[in-house]
């Protein structure tokens, strides 16, 4: 089972779905000839697709865009916010090679400011998987939540095989209390990684896997940082208005306070390079994330 | 031009068009009402009136009873100020209590300056330009890929064609031959500040959506005959995009702000109000002494 299998599946039994996209079909190309009157290609016109989803949704269908995820947000902002976000409609919006997979494309691909924007649309609910087996298993409830979904695609193959999906509800692994890293997305396998390496060296480490940050487990991240010395936010995303912002909003608004350490991109795009090298480039890999950690938690 | 509109025409008798004067009378009455006490976009509601009171009187099946019907005719107001229109038009039908229509601007109610899917008639929320045309073909879409006949129309604004969004929706309108959506630009010339044809001029118009696919009428959108003769040939043709450029005239009913740039969005004072309803039908032309406005 795949993207593209679960798509077919989803949609041959229920007639509401209807699968759209803006020329990319990198993750969906053999549906057209699998669910013909399902399938609506619009052209590159992000902001019509979008507009047009919202239109089908009017109708009761459950619209499925797809996009690079960096036009998709972007080009069609407006679109998302106005007509899906205000007419609260079930359109569910897929990013492509969201963060760092838009590896070697350069800035103009980097959808790194993504999940500011949509986590700022009231409504709308964010689901990033940190694999493909933790898409999958999201996916059926996200498409068939009443709400507007941005969803980071990311079909890296899984370290681990996750468990049940809930919307707002975090996976967590390891009870650690020196360390809590928190991630959602493409860096869980890295972040998995990272905590092994680090728990050679002796540390208590708890990996929360944020499934989708809005609506964040509330619960898991204030637990967190009750137990633990430090929290980590490990994300591909700008430093601004993702993960390391919804922390510093949840603790301010339960009186809070936590050490907290953020690895995210610090106000700039970054290096073009295939998938690998940007990690390294960019000081992203499970080694140097755990070296980063240690550091701080030591200093 | 006339013999072959007569040919071609499905006539309305005389007491049909008295009707919808009388009509279109009415709804004037209510935007002019909407006028003061904070305001309207009085001009652009003027120029669609007859537009809106054509459409739901003679072209689409909507009822008050078949509002949820999937298998209803829509309407969308894209540029979405000139609601009042749409208002006005809703009281006529009697969708919309006319007391409610002094709820305008308060917030006990949802009566403001674009519209919103909490009055029932109203299709989508509009305000942002150049956005229900995707919007509604996508219903467009939809309704065919249901098999169902619905027609769809959408009032752009002419001004509002400045937006790229609309000539994007458009290619791909075509690409999909929708030939249920009809599009009626609302040809009143103006945009906010000053003509269109002074800033981004838009004619020749009907060649512009020609090149896009589209099938094209011009009409008086003012003239009743006219509008029954275009649209009861709708879809123009079989797998295009039907498009009528009604031409209209802002502020149309009330020589003393009819085409006038700086009454685009008005508010005026109380006996300015009942100045213009005296004017609307013939009696005195009124005088105006509220500054002239523009919101953008």
């Amino acid at each position: 089972m795949n993207y593209e299998d679960l798509l077919h599946q989803l949609a041959t039994n229920d007639q509401r779905y209807i699968i759209i996209t803006a020329e990319n079909r990198a993750a969906i190309r053999t549906l057209p000839s699998k669910i013909e009157n399902q399938f609506l290609d619009t052209g590159i016109t992000e902001q019509t697709m979008v507009g047009v989803a919202a239109g089908m949704a009017l109708r009761d269908r459950i619209p499925i865009v797809h996009a690079l995820a960096t036009f998709l947000t972007m080009r069609a902002f407006e679109f998302i916010r106005t007509d899906v976000g205000i007419g609260n409609l079930p359109v569910k919006i897929v990013g492509a090679v969201p963060g760092f997979l838009s590896d070697a494309n350069g800035p103009t691909h980097q959808a790194i400011e993504d999940i500011s924007l949509m986590r700022g649309i009231p409504n709308m609910k964010i689901f990033c998987p940190a694999d493909e087996d933790d898409m999958l298993k999201g996916l059926p409830k996200v498409f068939t939540d009443e709400s507007p979904f941005y969803i980071r695609y990311n079909n890296q193959k899984p370290l681990v095989e996750h468990e049940d999906f809930k919307i707002g509800k975090a996976e967590i692994f390891g009870d650690g209390k020196d360390i809590a890293i928190l991630t959602y997305g493409f860096l869980f396998n890295q972040a998995y990684q990272a905590k092994e390496l680090l728990e050679d060296k002796g540390y208590n480490v708890r990996l929360i896997n944020l499934r989708t940050p809005k609506p964040i487990d509330e619960d898991a991240v204030l637990n967190a940082a009750n137990d633990c010395k430090l929290l980590v936010t490990l994300e591909d995303h700008f430093i601004t208005g993702g993960l390391f912002s919804i922390l510093s909003e949840l603790l301010l608004k339960n009186k809070q306070t936590a050490d907290v350490f953020p690895i995210a991109l610090m106000d700039k795009w970054f290096k073009p390079a295939l998938l690998n090298d940007v990690l390294e480039y960019e000081g992203f890999t499970a080694k140097q994330i755990a070296d980063k950690i240690e550091i701080r938690i030591k200093s | 031009m006339n013999t072959s509109r007569r040919e071609n025409s499905k006539t309305m008798t005389k007491d049909e068009i008295k009707k919808l004067q009388d009509q279109a009378l009415r709804v004037r009455e209510h935007i002019i009402r909407m006028s003061g006490n904070g305001g309207c976009f009085i001009g652009a509601s003027l120029s669609c009136a007859d537009l809106t009171v054509y459409l739901y009187n003679k072209f689409l099946n909507t009822t008050k009873d078949n509002l949820q019907d999937p298998n209803r005719d829509y309407l969308f107001l894209s540029k979405g100020h000139d609601v009042p229109a749409l208002y006005g038009t809703f009281v006529e039908l009697g969708w919309m209590e006319k007391d409610r229509l002094k709820n305008h601007l308060k917030t006990n109610d949802n009566i403001y300056w674009h519209p919103n899917r909490n009055i029932p008639g109203i299709e989508f929320h509009s305000g942002s330009l150049g956005h229900l045309l995707s919007v509604s073909l996508g219903v467009a879409i939809d309704c065919k890929l249901q098999k169902q006949t619905n027609k769809v129309v959408t009032i752009v604004g002419d001004g509002e064609l400045n937006e790229g969004s609309n000539w994007e929706a458009l290619l791909v309108a075509s690409a999909h031959k929708v030939d249920n959506l009809c599009i009626v630009v609302d040809r009143n010339a103006f945009q906010a500040n000053m003509p269109t044809e002074d800033l981004i001029p838009l004619e020749p118009l009907e060649k512009k959506f020609e090149a896009f696919g589209c099938s094209v009428k011009r009409i008086n959108g003012h003239d009743f005959e006219e509008m029954e003769n275009a649209f009861s040939s709708f879809p123009f043709d079989k797998n295009n995009v039907s498009v009528i450029i009604a031409d209209t005239i802002r502020g149309k009913g009330l020589p003393s702000i009819e085409k006038r740039a700086d009454r685009w969005f008005v508010n005026f004072k109380d006996e300015e109000v009942e100045a213009l309803l005296k004017e609307l039908h013939g009696v005195a032309k009124a005088e105006l002494t509220s500054e002239t406005l523009t919101v953008r």
